[in-house]
């Protein structure tokens, strides 16, 4: 059996990978897609906590995250497509009318 | 389980989730009849929504009973919602914001040409999430609660499509705040880790055990702590994670503006006091260093940052930084140095959200009132005059603001008072003198916009149009800015009801 710090290893990287590619990268669909990179890394933690402990509560709320991730790229989008109509960019430097 | 013994078994808790069901059924009912209605129609939506309300708080209301001694608190769902004071009092602030935003959005989305009956639908299902931040007792709860509130209102503050500089507010909300939901929930998963459960009494326990066992710092602790820490000072605005406020609140409608300001960051408020009140609070003498830098940070950057601000919105939105700032001082003050509960620290915050909501929201109802065809009416030069062209708003706008910097007789005089005696008391008083400092700059940066409004000549002498709702609006804050500031104990005795007790305190 893989031991648990391994997962949570594995979920560390990933929220890491997220975070910096929320920070860095300048496209907006990439930067969503880091969001989820984030909230799987939440999935995974859930997951390795709720057989650790035996409890199914972890995986109830990865359930739930799952869903929030969705309605937020669901929303996500919706705000992108409003504003690529009027600005034709989807690139966060550009989005410069108010200061960043 | 069987699905009898599930319903059985819950069957009166369905009373205690009221309040939100009426807000949930009203909301649905908007989005319904909104079909059928023309568009010079559509005020009824706000009606519909005011209705929703009123319900709601009715429904509050009667729940009071199930929530202070000797019934109550009263948990439900299977503990996973709890009704106790600090609920009902949030709920009630929540709704009194909502009910506040919805009579100064009609004549204003109008103006907009923006009328649909979805803007108020989505009010009230931030109002929904609110709620359930405030009453959560299961990080599962809290975590939907959260996200209902923040979906809501990213589509909100979007709303104006044709406008671009709501699309870029709507953009880097939703960016910035999806960001912060991630890092959140990664603190809430560890925190599952500890305890292998969702319910907040059990991490707490969890943690507590931990915190005996193991001396110094708890790596796995200390990294749920920062994590959960980061997630909520990024929806409160504090200074690091305030970057994203000027930018939504100039860009948003102003009266989203004033709702995402004042109920939405109460809101956050209500969360961080429930997780750091029972969950974190065997590690309490750490996250009240972390409290302490934030609440420093953004006195300082909230207030220097406002003083070169020309857009009203703009400077309104690193004042609320500092108001934010003083606020977390106020958490500062409520453990004393031997790691003990010190009321009086929660009782001022309380009363300080509590009137906050009221004359910030009454500073953006009178920048609404600036705004008219092919105006934007949101530069300080709008002001210019506006004693000449309508007297009560600049009377307004003085008190809002006199209150804004902490000047006799207003609320927000007595909220900071509060705030530096519950310091001094818990021997913070370098942070206290701070505070006292920071008023000064403060009272320059408000009163550019006074003497804008009572010195300058305007170019134009256009009078602005002020509705019956916007009046019973105004009229309502600057009563409740006026008589807290006057007659603080009614309100005193409210904070202090709402007081959340830690367990084992």
């Amino acid at each position: 059996m893989i031991p648990v710090d391994d997962y949570l290893f594995l979920s560390l990287a990933l929220f890491t990978i997220g975070v910096i590619g929320v920070l860095t990268r300048r496209n907006v669909i990439i930067m969503l897609m880091s969001i989820e990179l984030i909230l799987n890394a939440v999935n995974i933690n859930l997951m390795v906590f709720s057989r650790m402990w035996g409890t199914v509560d972890g995986q109830v709320f990865a359930i739930f995250i799952i869903t929030d991730a969705a309605a937020e790229a669901a929303v996500g989008l919706g705000i992108i497509l409003a504003f690529f109509h009027n600005r034709e960019t989807v690139l966060a430097d550009e989005m410069d009318i108010m200061k960043w | 389980m069987h699905w009898q013994n599930i319903f059985e078994q819950t069957r009166g808790d369905f009373f205690l989730v009221l309040p939100e069901a009426m807000l949930i059924f009203f909301g649905l009912a908007i989005l319904l009849s909104d079909f059928l209605l023309t568009k010079q129609q559509k005020a009824w939506n706000a009606l519909t929504a005011m209705l929703g309300v009123v319900f709601s708080g009715g429904s509050l209301y009667m729940l009071r009973a199930y929530a202070a001694a000797p019934y109550g608190p009263t948990p439900g769902f299977y503990n996973s919602i709890v009704v106790d004071p600090f609920f009902i009092f949030f709920g009630f602030l929540f709704l009194a914001s909502t009910a506040l935003v919805i009579l100064i959005s009609v004549r204003y989305m109008e103006i907009e040409d923006e009328q649909h009956g979805e803007y108020y639908a989505l009010m009230l299902f931030a109002t929904v999430g609110m709620m359930f931040l405030a009453c959560g007792n299961d990080l599962v709860v809290l975590f939907l609660g959260l996200e209902t509130m923040a979906l809501s209102f990213y589509v909100l503050s979007g709303f104006l499509r044709r406008d671009r500089r709501s699309n870029e507010a709507a953009m880097k909300y939703m960016l910035m705040g999806a960001f912060s939901s991630g890092i959140l929930a990664y603190g809430f998963s560890i925190l599952y880790g500890l305890a292998g459960s969702t319910n907040l009494q059990v991490i707490e326990g969890a943690i507590s055990r931990r915190h005996l066992e193991v001396p110094g710092t708890d790596l796995l602790t200390f990294l749920a702590l920062g994590t959960v820490a980061a997630g909520i000072f990024f929806k409160i605005a504090g200074v690091p994670f305030h970057q994203w406020a000027p930018d939504v609140y100039e860009g948003a409608p102003t009266a989203i503006t004033a709702f995402v300001s004042g109920a939405s960051k109460a809101a956050s408020f209500a969360l961080l006091l429930r997780l750091f009140l029972t969950v974190f609070w065997p590690v309490n003498l750490d996250w009240v260093r972390i409290m302490e830098a934030v609440g420093v940070l953004s006195l300082t950057v909230g207030t220097l940052a406002a003083i070169t601000q020309t857009n009203i919105k703009r400077l309104l939105a690193y004042s609320s930084i500092a108001q934010v700032g003083y606020i977390l001082l106020g958490f500062v003050a409520a453990v004393n140095p031997d790691g003990t509960l010190h009321e009086r620290g929660l009782q001022a915050m309380a009363f300080y959200l509590f009137v906050y909501v009221f004359f910030n929201t009454g500073a953006f109802a009178v920048v609404i009132l600036l705004r008219r065809k092919g105006i934007i009416g949101d530069e300080i030069d709008d002001l210019n005059g506006l004693i000449e062209r309508s007297p009560g708003a600049a009377v307004l706008m003085l008190i809002f603001l006199l209150s804004l910097a902490g000047i006799p007789p207003t609320a927000g005089f007595v909220a900071k008072l509060l705030i530096f005696w519950a310091l001094i008391e818990t021997h913070h008083t370098v942070l206290a003198v701070l505070g006292v400092l920071y008023i000064l700059p403060a009272v320059y940066y408000y009163f550019r916009m006074v003497a804008a409004m009572w010195v300058r000549e305007s170019s134009d002498k256009v009078q602005p149009v002020i509705s019956w709702a916007q009046k019973f609006a105004l009229g309502a804050m600057v009563i409740v800015t006026l008589a807290a500031g006057m007659f603080p104990e009614q309100f005193l005795r409210l904070a202090t009801y709402s007081i959340l007790t830690p367990f084992g305190q």
